[in-house]
């Protein structure tokens, strides 16, 4: 970075902290990150409010001493876990950024496999890949301090809670489920359309992006607060959906785990529920 | 009060007069649900063809057009140390709904009350509402319709004309000396006495195809006493938390405000959000308690408000008995029945 870059903003004459920010990735697709370099003229405001010492997909210098780290992707190999814990200790903020790190987001679909080999060798073949039988969120290794949702994150919301951050303002999350924005956003409700929706159940803050252009909810977002699952379980019956329709739902970015750990276990399938040789 | 009554060609006429110069705005068939019946919406109209006056009922209500779900307050250019406040009520011009039914003025009426006839108006909401040409329109009880039991099933103010169909012609109500001007340069002639006997038949026809209704009598006293009743839980324990019910509601006003700062620093925005009392932080305070974090005891608030502090305030309900929140509500949980569960009766 250079000087010029380096100085401090102000804001209505106030001195605002400058902090520094490191971007890293674990097993994830690093479509969140792309989220931040995807819009040039936001990226400069983005880059005059905070100094950015590690963002690979950014830039090549790299440093260790950074007092914000956004985290990207899930945990599946041995040496994923020994780089979060030394992020951990340098950081004074860990951000789990993204679904994948907040849940385990896609990666975590392996997890319902019986057989981890069977997975392993479809995956990969015959090469020799080191993995962890399992892919797991940031927070069952490290203490997480900020959670940012979404398969990918919405870089409205980055942006917003960058500069809350820089500010010193409270980061303020929507507790609601994704219906609200949905309803703002004067959709159809899908359910009435004869399509099953995770909305009702999901938190809200991705403006209902995928009812707004008619597709179902799958939950990318994770719970909402006081989240009725169970309730959606039965509307999901009466308009005609099978346990199966629901269970994929739940199952496929890791925010709802326990869900559909219950669900299973409702429907008498093995905790694991494929066989993992069909 | 002043009748007339026109032939059907003659409201073509009359819309293109108020569209010319107005951003009009009536019921639009937007598509079909899984079962085959019309969904409809208020949209901005430029083609008489395209409204649906026969219309049921619109998923949302008109709300969007007088509060909107999103609303910018104020907004602040940052210059320095200093700024610039720019404060605009959105009302660029006016508009024309062109074929709202009772319960829908009735709301407005309501809303009104609260936002217009107190201490503090609220500007937002009153430079539209002032801005605004209603024609109402009679319609078909559908069987979630209780507006009979509301007192909203027909409307005494509020509105500038209000039209009925009586076969191959309009019976015409002018509320307003701009409906009386406006109604002139359109073919009306005065009722006749066969006019005056198909409007009462078809009142009478109306009045007979009620099926959903809730019993009002005594009903602030009997929800004062029913505030610990079990079933408040039951309902409860199916709600979602979602909100939709006050989303789609034409009489829920209840919003939040949020201050946001743009990332270039140069701007920021005091925007107000509609909100719903449905929602686990409705009721959350500075400090992080949470007066309401059971969702029974805030789907309850929703029926107090609208059925109990309403009514001991204005002596009415705030609830239309339009019955969109009961068709909405995926967990299906509509007024008629949780009223009647409270009265201890079958539904
Ligand atoms: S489409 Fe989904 S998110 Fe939208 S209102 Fe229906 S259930 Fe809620
Ligand atoms: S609608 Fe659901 S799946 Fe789609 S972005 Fe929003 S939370 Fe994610
Ligand atoms: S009553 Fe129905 S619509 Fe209202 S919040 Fe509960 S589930 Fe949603
Ligand atoms: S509470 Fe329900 S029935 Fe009553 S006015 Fe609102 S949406 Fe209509
Ligand atoms: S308190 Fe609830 S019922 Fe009353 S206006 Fe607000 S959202 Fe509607």
């Amino acid at each position: 970075m250079d000087a010029s870059q380096a100085q401090n903003r102000t804001y209505l004459g106030m001195p605002l902290a400058r902090p520094r920010v490191a971007f890293f990735e674990l097993s994830s697709c690093e479509g969140c990150q792309l989220q931040i370099v995807n819009n040039e003229a936001n990226l400069l405001d983005f880059l005059s409010l905070v100094t950015v010492v590690n963002f690979r997909e950014a830039m090549t210098e790299k440093s260790d001493a950074y007092d914000i780290a956004f985290v990207e992707g899930s945990v599946t190999r041995a040496d994923e876990i020994e780089r979060l814990a030394v992020i951990r200790k340098n950081a004074k903020v860990l951000v789990a950024f993204g679904s994948c790190a907040c849940f385990g987001g896609v990666t975590q679909l392996k997890n319902r496999f019986k057989d981890p080999a069977w997975v392993k060798k479809q995956v990969y073949g015959d090469r020799s890949i080191q993995t962890n039988d399992t892919a797991r969120p940031l927070e069952d290794f490290v203490s997480v301090d900020l959670r940012i949702y979404g398969c990918p994150v919405k870089k409205e919301e980055v942006e917003k809670i960058v500069t809350h951050v820089v500010l010193g303002r409270s980061i303020v999350q929507p507790k609601y489920p994704v219906c609200m924005e949905c309803k703002e956003n004067e959709n159809t409700c899908l359910f009435d359309l004869g399509e099953p929706c995770l909305g009702p159940v999901t938190r809200g803050g991705c403006d209902s992006w995928c009812p707004n252009s008619r597709f179902g909810c799958w939950g990318c977002r994770g719970p909402a607060e006081d989240a009725n699952v169970g309730q959606l379980q039965v509307i999901m019956k009466q308009y005609g959906f099978t346990e199966e329709t629901l269970l994929d739902r739940l199952e496929c970015f890791g925010g709802f785990a326990k869900d559909a750990e219950q669900l299973r276990t409702n429907m008498k399938l093995s905790p694991r529920r494929h066989e993992g040789t069909k | 009060m002043i009748f007339k009554v026109c032939e059907q060609e003659e409201l073509r006429r009359l819309f293109d007069i108020l569209a010319a110069d107005n951003t009009v705005v009536g019921p639009v068939q937007t598509g079909l649900d899984r079962n085959g019946s019309a969904l409809n919406a208020f949209k901005p109209v430029a083609d008489y063809t395209n409204l649906n006056l026969g219309y049921t009922t619109t998923k949302l209500s008109a709300k969007s057009y007088f509060l909107p779900f999103r609303e910018s307050l104020a907004s602040f250019q940052i210059d320095g140390n200093d700024w610039q406040k720019t404060v605009d009520y959105h009302c660029d011009r006016p508009i024309v709904f062109f074929g709202l039914h009772a319960c829908d003025i009735n709301a407005l009426n309501k809303l009104d009350k609260v936002l217009m006839g107190n201490t503090y108006p609220m500007p937002y909401y009153a430079a539209k509402r002032k801005n605004m040409f209603i024609i109402g329109i009679d319609c078909q009880p559908q069987p979630f319709c209780f507006c009979r039991s509301m007192g909203s099933d027909t409307v005494l103010h509020g509105f500038d004309l209000f039209i009925t169909d009586i076969g191959n012609r309009y019976f015409i109500e002018i509320q307003s000396a701009t409906a009386y001007n406006i109604l002139a340069r359109i073919k009306t002639r005065p009722p006749e006495e066969v006019d005056h006997l198909q409007y009462m038949a078809i009142a009478a026809h109306k009045n007979k195809q009620f099926t959903s209704r809730v019993d009002t009598t005594d009903l602030t006293k009997i929800l004062d006493m029913e505030f610990q009743s079990p079933v408040w839980k039951q309902w409860g324990d199916k709600c979602l938390g979602c909100g939709t019910c006050a989303n789609v509601c034409p009489t829920c006003y209840c919003y939040g405000v949020e201050e946001t700062v743009d990332i270039g620093l140069r701007s920021a925005q005091k925007v107000k959000t509609l909100y719903s009392c449905n929602i686990v932080d409705f009721a959350e305070v500075a400090g992080g308690h949470n007066f309401r974090s059971e969702r029974h005891t805030r789907l309850k608030y929703r029926y107090y408000h609208k059925h109990r502090g309403f009514v001991e305030a204005y002596e009415e309900s705030l609830c239309v008995g339009c019955g969109r929140c009961g068709e909405a509500c995926l967990a299906g949980i509509t007024v008629p029945e949780v009223i009647a569960s409270v009265r201890g009766e079958e539904s």
